[in-house]
């Protein structure tokens, strides 16, 4: 079975957003930037299914050269080869465009991608890519098991979940369940380094959106106390003051 | 020209975040003077499909095959696709549930539409551009997204809208197209939901929990304080590791990203990890014995105190605003 990841390179959890140009370029001095935690959920169910000669797992990035070292982190992790198309990832169209063109060209029996980023928060490249192959996408699964040529996953819904089989090829979001994080070991470390990264270029497409500026939330007002002992102050308040029960 | 929403079912009702998204879609209809049309799919009665009309719908579009019983994305944008070729519609509304995060980027494809997921308030089209404030890093923004293509699809965040009724009975259409087999190739084999609890991303009121609970056997009174209150329950990311609650409650950067109206958190530090998840909530109370902990910085009410004896005394104190109001 060939597996195909989709990944991309994040500001990490613990960074604080700002922004320069009059708040229309995200500030990125200091940041440091990490593989998707969703992509390296991803990632781990993908080298749990190919592990014992099962099949192999290719992982994909649109970006430029410097997203080269979280390339490298997922083949630490244990994906066999990479591919980085060598692009700004304008938006999701465009990155679903240029995934849809490689696995055009490669055919591959399952294609994983993280729930979301955790910059743009979109949830569209999934949905997109299965719409320019014309194969089944699920947006958000918890759990991914295969059984011969059919697949069985968990859809998250609100309040609850769906269960789904779909045979090959497909695409999905991957969330938190359906595989343990793995981290890289010193093997996968020093191997990641001659395993094969090959680069190619992007393909035209047309620009439907665009980030023109960025906002950040209000801050809130000074934090109002209530007595531990006066529950019942807190109450009124939440019902009188702030309107909310 | 006109605006196209897709309403979504659960078990056969429209919830709350349905009427936003039809009040909403009309806002955006009324920007455009022009009007709006809704497509239900699945199985909804009459009565329910007509009462949109009160939110803004001008006409109701109704896909009720048996084929179409239970939800599979790329068949329902399908459906949509061709309901919206068939109405001129050119700007299409939808939640950013889960479901509508399967059918949103579908549609766009099949539209060539930009594509504004979780917007959080109307399009902006008074420079002549349409632009859509939506959420980013998980929360810890907001970016503003210009969308250049004759197609649009924006999919509204739960909680972010508010309901505008008003409207009388809108008249229903049967809508029937022919469907590809090819799109159907995923099966739902069963669907698990829990009907007797408030589900979480568009829950008004939520009451989380963090690390401070100390163990699983504790959340019987978290519990009970959501019952009272009618709200959704959620935790910290450790919590939901240790296996102490299901990972769907997860809040944060990492996972669900909520915007309730209250968010009361007891006995979480307020990483920012976590606290990307909820900021934009509009009202957040604080329950920590740590004086110093980051979360009061961002709360607007807060108590300094145990949540074991906390808790409690907060559910007495719900139970008798309620037998008084
Ligand atoms: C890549 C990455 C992603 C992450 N994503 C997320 C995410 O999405 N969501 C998330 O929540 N976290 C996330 N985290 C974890 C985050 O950094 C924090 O570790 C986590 O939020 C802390 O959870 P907590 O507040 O429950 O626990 P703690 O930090 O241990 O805090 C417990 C709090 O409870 C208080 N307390 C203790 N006992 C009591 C008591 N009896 N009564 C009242 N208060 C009490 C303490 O004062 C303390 O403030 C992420 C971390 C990483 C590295």
């Amino acid at each position: 079975m060939k597996i195909l990841v989709c990944i991309s390179n994040v500001p990490d959890t613990t960074t604080k957003i700002t922004f320069t140009d009059n708040n229309t370029q995200f500030n990125t001095a200091g940041v440091q930037f990490i593989l998707n935690p969703y992509d390296e959920i991803a990632l781990a169910r993908a080298i749990e299914l190919s592990e014992g000669g099962k099949g192999t797992v290719t992982v994909i990035n649109i970006g430029e050269i410097s997203t080269e070292p979280t390339i490298r982190k997922a083949l630490a992790i244990g994906a066999d080869d990479a591919v980085r198309v060598n692009a700004k990832p304008h938006d999701a169209y465009f990155v679903a465009f240029q995934l849809a063109q490689y696995v055009k060209e490669n055919a591959f029996d399952l294609i994983l991608t993280g729930r979301e980023s955790i910059d743009y928060n979109g949830s569209k490249v999934a949905g997109m890519l299965g719409e320019f192959l014309d194969i089944p996408s699920i947006s958000i699964i918890k759990k991914l098991d295969i059984n011969g040529d059919i697949a069985t996953v968990e859809r998250e819904i609100e309040g609850g979940k769906e269960v789904i089989t779909i045979p090959f090829p497909f695409v999905a979001g991957v969330a938190e369940g359906v595989a343990e994080w793995k981290i890289p070991n010193m093997r996968g470390i020093m191997s990641a380094r001659t395993k094969p990264l090959k680069v190619i270029e992007a393909v035209a497409v047309k620009t439907l959106s665009e980030v023109i500026s960025y906002e950040t939330p209000a801050p809130r007002g000074q934090v109002k106390l209530v007595p531990a002992d006066d529950a019942a102050k807190l109450i009124e308040l939440l019902h009188s003051e702030a309107k909310v029960i | 020209m006109s605006v196209l929403v897709y309403v979504e079912n659960a078990d056969g009702k429209f919830k709350k975040s349905i009427f936003e998204v039809v009040s909403y879609a009309k806002a955006i209809a009324t920007q455009n003077n022009t009007g709006l049309i809704a497509i239900s799919i699945g199985t909804v009665s009459t009565d329910e499909l007509a009462n949109l009309g009160k939110y803004g719908a001008d006409k109701v579009l109704n896909a009720s095959t048996d084929q179409l019983k239970t939800f599979v994305n790329q068949a329902y944008a399908s459906i949509i696709f061709e309901a919206a070729k068939k109405e001129g519609a050119n700007i299409i509304v939808l939640s950013n549930s889960f479901s509508g995060r399967g059918l949103a980027p579908r549609i766009g494809v099949k539209m060539e539409a930009g594509v504004a997921d979780g917007a959080v308030s109307l399009p902006n089209q008074t420079a002549g551009s349409f632009t859509v404030k939506k959420t980013a890093f998980s929360g810890k923004a907001f970016a503003v997204v210009e969308l250049n293509s004759e197609n649009k699809v924006i999919s509204l965040t739960p909680n972010s809208y508010k309901v505008i009724d008003g409207g009388a009975n809108a008249p229903l259409e049967t809508f029937t197209v022919e469907t590809k087999e090819s799109d159907f190739k995923a099966i739902v084999k069963d669907i698990i939901r829990a009907t007797d609890k408030v589900s979480l991303p568009d829950a008004e009121i939520v009451v989380s929990a963090g690390r401070g609970l100390k163990g699983p056997e504790n959340w019987g009174m978290v519990e009970e304080l959501a019952n009272l209150l009618g709200a959704a329950t959620a935790c910290s990311k450790p919590v939901s590791d240790a296996g102490w609650r299901p990972h769907s409650e997860h809040v944060g950067q990492t996972g669900i990203v909520v915007s309730p109206n209250l968010y009361i958190a007891i006995g979480i530090s307020g990483a920012i990890q976590h606290l990307a998840g909820i900021s934009s909530s509009k009202v957040i109370v604080v329950i920590n014995k740590d004086p110093e902990a980051p979360f009061f910085k961002v709360a607007d009410y807060g108590i300094v105190g145990d949540a074991f004896e906390v808790i409690p005394k907060l559910i007495e104190a719900v139970k008798q605003h309620k037998a008084s109001a």
